[in-house]
């Protein structure tokens, strides 16, 4: 068993470029979708673009530390509490609604 | 920057095409279910791209909770909802140009920021895991440096899901 991971010099640039092309993906799908589920699916494609940044830090800087790897845990829990409590609002809204479009979505509104 | 083309590097850049290839795949199919099976693509490409890294671990549980539940949730909501859903066609009503041209102008800055930044290069004998396989380390650290943050995320997530199940369960009181 390898005990220390072996570490491919990827160059950081890019990596962090995949991050920020990836969030601003998410970014227009979340800003221009009309379907509920997909702008819910859009908000985790940008957690998801954070988590690769995250990951990619944790090996740079001063002291490099597994610190950013558990952020990126910490992330992806709370992600999954996110999910879960926006699906179950969506299902919540549809049985009121009877639509998952954002257009429906206007009660509130004065 | 000068590019090594070794094995490790073509892989990293073919997954980086797919990732994005996916995510645009998910904007441009019009039809719900397929946008969740697309995301489903770059969820796994993000964990490939996570064990090119070292970062084992964090791999697996990607793939464990955005794979194996988050995306399985997403057919589940489509499924109960509206499942013959489809996007209309893309339209260049003023609020989708605002959200395009913003979008692009904040990638075009984010790009030329991360191009402008000289990166130290990492350096060779980093040990990040200390010796111990990234599991290992990672439960380490976990328990050790943030204990306390671990038992607050797990908090939220117990306080989440019974949250879930109180929202998404019938109301009773037209009764």
């Amino acid at each position: 068993m390898a005990l220390n991971s072996p570490v491919f010099p990827i160059p950081t640039g890019s990596l962090l470029a995949l991050g920020a092309l990836l969030f601003c993906i998410g970014l227009f799908g979340a800003l221009t979708r009309r379907n509920l589920i997909i702008v819910l699916v859009s908000i985790e494609l940008m957690l998801n673009a954070a988590n690769i940044n995250l990951v990619t830090f944790s090996r740079l800087g001063v002291n490099p530390s597994l610190a950013g790897q558990v952020f990126s845990l910490f992330t992806i829990t709370v992600a999954a509490a996110e999910i879960a409590v926006g699906l179950a609002l969506l299902l919540a809204i549809f049985r009121l609604r009877k639509s998952s479009e954002v257009h429906d979505l206007n009660v509130h509104k004065w | 920057m000068n590019f090594v083309w070794n094995g490790p590097m073509i892989a990293f850049y073919i997954i980086a095409l797919g990732v994005l290839g996916a995510a645009v795949l998910m904007l441009s199919v019009r039809k719900v279910v397929y946008m969740a099976l697309s995301i489903g693509g770059v969820f796994i490409g993000a964990a490939a791209i996570y064990i090119l890294l070292g970062a084992e671990f964090v791999a697996v549980a990607q793939i464990l909770i955005y794979v194996g539940a988050i995306t399985i949730l997403m057919l589940f909501a489509i499924m109960l909802t509206n499942h013959k859903a489809e996007e209309p066609p893309f339209q260049w009503t003023g609020r989708n140009i605002f959200a395009a041209v913003g979008s692009v102008l904040m990638a075009v800055v984010l790009l030329a920021v991360i191009r402008s930044t000289a990166w130290p290069v990492q350096p060779a004998d980093v040990h990040l895991n200390a010796g111990n396989s990234n599991p290992v380390a990672i439960g380490l650290v976990m328990f050790k440096q943030y204990a306390f943050p671990f038992e607050l995320v797990s908090l939220v997530l117990i306080v989440g899901l019974v949250g879930a199940v109180i929202l998404a369960q019938e109301r009773k009181e037209d009764e």
